[in-house]
């Protein structure tokens, strides 16, 4: 009898134990990048691009990885606002709940959702090489643009799914048009947008799969679209093959970077979502 | 809006297609059981054995599996059923930090971390020499990375309960714990296995953080101290090469291909799992 | 005032009911009864800065059915669901008082709450069968406290079917799933299952309230049963099936108790203004 007892306190303990190694790894992935990271961080780093030599431990910056990643997130976000907003609208305004397209439609969003970002990256390798494009910023934001459209769709429908049926017959009982209800339910789903805006940076920004051999990369900020982009993950990621010791730290500042700025992202979206569900029950 | 629409749920169909044609030329010299049957990889000599890739795929899944499976169903169950709600706030600030670390950055703590302790503190005590470079790493940062995913399906799944199964349970004698095991797990089970499923979709995909801790050697791995080289890391690292050999692109896009079926089918029957226990309850 | 119509001539009368304190009663065959004792002294219930539960002091009568009855949210759950220490998980919850339940007083530190629970049984508005077959259902209890005999098990389950009258009905199909069966079978099932663990007291909340009206009759029938061998605390929305099997009757109102006893009493010279405001269904 007194073994359910023990078995208990034994769960118990284990069950503790497990919520800690949450913490844990969380302390030791950014402790240990912080250590080495830190010490390599300085201004320069983020206020040039490579010089000459960089990789075997010249001197120069990694700007041409942040503002490259910069454009591709840029170009992607608004590119996928463009296509997901009047995707979500189409599903939760014009077409019946229980509509057939609507449910072959939110099937086909959650298995783009699921698809890994290499499959999109050589998806639209394939592409590029159809179109005769080369690796560059276009072909970057063209890759993750295809991988956020499930997320941005996603979040959105989620929040779009919870409207009130109330909000949309009586916006059409007073003789709005379509068009017009939709200035209504943008304004309802507005926090639901910038929720799924935050999500689809935070993935854009640190996927280096997909823009792997999409984007190219480059030692330059690129000007036009034709032209290969850098981005920060890869900036990382060459960094660290470098046999030079000083690269190599470098590598690990510019890690802490990326994690500093997904940070921030994820911390904004928090207190968005906070805000906005303070009416929420 | 119609036609945006339309296009976007085609995209699915268009992904599967472009990546079937572009693999085909692959099979007009090897059947497909011959492709994931054979072991030699010499592009060179137009030898495409993709067997060493799919061993290592599944090693490292199912090592991360095995280790993220049981902290993510006793952490759920603690936040959901023994824990304060404070603490759960500090759990979930926490799970979101490690959702949000973008996979570069867990290869390098991996190859900071995890690749040294194997080397010079675990493998001594198993083999004779180990870089380091392992399925173990590889299992063990996908498992971290998968451990948020799951966490947050589990406690979502549990919460889920009604109230009055732990009550009845509760006042039969049953100690909390017992209620868990017997009752909770018990009743949760589709949703566990649709959140398993969910997360081994998403481990299968993982190319960069892998890449980095397992060696990449390819050759079907033996032992947990042995490199391998999974599916994605494959892809990631040959495209470069790819237009110069011949069929070289062509089975890189046969694995992204295997790829692109593989999370299809576990995306669609973890939504069958789920939409089988929805039923059940209306 | 007007009179309610009480249709239990055969119930005893006052002194009767209230003779706990006299642990000598025997029944026709001689054999020592025990005698189940609930006293409620001074309790309050706080849950964060809301007072639930104000000073209440109940005694609840041996063998009999009392039934708690009052508006919605007037804290009758609550009070039912502190007999069994089921509120413990509440955040913020604050007790104050003594709940004493034969012996022991339950919020004794030194207490072992699972033996508490093992003297209550709850049976919840919802039938909850566990994820289980209708064998383990009744079994869970016996084994959750250590019971590993197959044999007794079998004997209990077929016992505590019998006594709800459900064996005829399951017993080719005890290793069916419980949740295939109907619902106020199901519900017989949960009241099979709280009895295997062979309480004193049975704590019904609402538990006709997701019934059908042939299934409800069921239980309230059960209930006039096996009140020979168990208290039955029985909370009910509806004054009506108060009315039907009540023994005892407690009416709260917003956490507090404003008057108990005898059913008959209470519903045909009710001594508040407020219990005879809400038998005229004044509110509800």
């Amino acid at each position: 009898m007194r073994l359910k007892f023990i078995e208990e306190k034994i769960a118990k303990g284990l069950m503790v134990v497990a919520s800690l190694a949450v913490f844990a790894f969380v302390v030791n992935i950014i402790y240990t990048i912080f250590r080495r990271g830190f010490p390599a961080l300085n201004w320069e780093m983020i206020s040039q691009i490579p010089a000459g030599g960089y990789y075997n431990g010249g001197g120069g910056g990694i700007l041409n990885a942040i503002v490259g990643s910069l454009y591709i997130v840029l170009g992607s976000t608004i590119l996928g606002l463009l296509i997901s907003i009047p995707v979500v609208f189409y599903l939760n305004v014009y077409l019946k709940k229980d509509s057939k397209l609507a449910y072959v439609a939110r099937l086909a969003f959650d298995v783009l959702f699921g698809i890994p970002s290499i499959v999109y990256g050589a998806f639209a390798f394939t592409i590029m090489i159809y179109l005769g494009m080369h690796t560059s910023l276009g072909g970057g934001i063209l890759v993750i643009t295809l991988l956020v459209i499930p997320i941005f769709i996603r979040s959105m429908d989620e929040v779009a799914q919870q409207l009130p049926k109330d909000l949309l017959d009586s916006t059409y009982a007073l003789g709005a048009t379509k068009l017009e209800t939709i200035k209504v339910v943008l304004r309802q789903i507005a926090p639901g947008i910038a929720t799924a805006t935050l999500l689809s940076v935070g993935r854009a920004i640190g996927d280096a799969a997909g823009v792997m051999f999409t984007a190219g990369f480059t030692d330059s900020i690129p000007t036009s679209l034709n032209q290969p982009a850098a981005t920060l993950p890869l900036s990382v990621f060459f960094q660290l093959s470098s046999p030079n010791a000083d690269v190599q730290d470098r590598a690990y500042s510019a890690a802490l970077i990326l994690i500093f700025i997904v940070l921030v992202i994820s911390i904004l979206g928090r207190l968005i979502t906070n805000h906005f569900s303070k009416h929420k029950i | 809006m119609f036609s945006i629409t339309v296009l976007s749920v085609l995209l699915v169909v268009l992904i599967g297609l472009g990546l079937y044609i572009k693999s085909v030329p692959i099979f007009e010299h090897n059947s497909f059981w011959q492709l994931i049957s054979s072991s030699e990889w010499r592009p060179g000599n137009g030898q495409f054995g993709f067997l060493p890739f799919i061993a290592g795929t599944i090693a490292i899944t199912f090592i991360a599996i095995i280790l993220a499976l049981p902290i993510a169903l006793l952490s759920a169950l603690f936040l959901t059923e023994f824990s304060k709600s404070y603490l759960k706030k500090w759990v979930f600030t926490a799970l979101d930090i490690l959702a949000g670390i973008p996979s570069v950055v867990y290869g390098v703590w991996g190859t900071l971390f995890i690749v040294p302790w194997i080397s010079e503190k675990l493998a001594p005590h198993f083999v004779e020499y180990s870089t380091g470079y392992t399925v173990l790493a590889g299992g063990i940062v996908l498992g971290v990375m998968i451990l948020p995913l799951l966490i947050s399906l589990f406690v979502e799944i549990f919460s889920a309960v009604p109230r009055e199964f732990r009550d009845a349970a509760l006042s039969l004698g049953a100690t909390k714990w017992q209620t868990s095991k017997f009752v909770i797990l018990r009743k949760t089970f589709p949703g566990i296995l649709a959140a398993v499923i969910l997360a081994v979709s998403r481990a299968f995909g993982e190319t960069i953080a892998v890449l980095m801790v397992c060696g990449n050697l390819p050759m079907v791995p033996h032992s947990l101290f042995d490199s391998c080289y999974p599916l994605p890391a494959l892809i990631a690292n040959n495209y470069g090469e790819m237009l110069s050999v011949p069929l070289y692109e062509s089975a890189l896009m046969l694995a992204a291909f295997l790829l692109f079926i593989v999370v299809f089918i576990f995306n669609a029957s973890s939504r069958a799992v789920i939409y089988r226990i929805e039923r059940k309850f209306k | 005032m007007k009179s309610y119509p009480y249709k239990n001539p055969s119930r005893a009368t006052w002194a009767e009911d209230y003779s706990f304190l006299n642990n000598d009663i025997k029944n026709e065959e001689g054999l020592g009864i025990k005698k189940s004792y609930l006293k409620v002294s001074d309790l309050n219930i706080y849950i964060g800065k809301a007072h639930i539960l104000k000073n209440v002091n109940l005694e609840i009568p041996d063998k009999k059915i009392t039934c708690i009855i009052g508006p919605s949210g007037c804290g009758k759950s609550t009070l039912l669901k502190t007999f069994n220490r089921l509120i413990d998980d509440t955040e913020g919850i604050k007790y104050e008082g003594s709940i004493l339940v034969d012996d022991t007083d339950i919020f004794d530190k030194k207490t072992e709450i699972t033996d508490i629970r093992k003297k209550m049984g709850l049976l919840s508005q919802r039938p909850c069968p566990l994820p289980m077959s209708i064998y383990d259902n009744i079994a869970f209890g016996c084994k959750m406290h250590g019971e590993r005999n197959r044999k007794k098990l079998n004997q209990i389950v077929e016992q505590q079917l019998k006594a709800v009258g459900l064996w005829e009905e399951v017993k080719n199909r005890l290793n069916a799933p419980a949740s295939k069966l109907s619902i106020g079978q199901q519900q017989r099932l949960c009241l099979a299952r709280g009895l295997a663990v062979e309480p004193e007291f049975i704590l019904a909340d609402e538990a006709t309230s997701a019934l059908d009206p042939i299934s409800s009759k069921h239980i309230e029938e059960l209930f006039v049963k096996l009140k020979q061998d168990y208290t039955i605390i029985l909370v009910t929305h509806t004054l009506r099936q108060a009315l039907r099997i009540a023994d005892h009757v407690i009416f709260m109102y917003l956490g507090e108790v404003i008057e108990a006893g005898p059913a008959d009493e209470v519903f045909n010279n009710p001594k508040q203004e407020l219990t005879q405001k809400y038998l005229e269904g004044a509110f509800s």
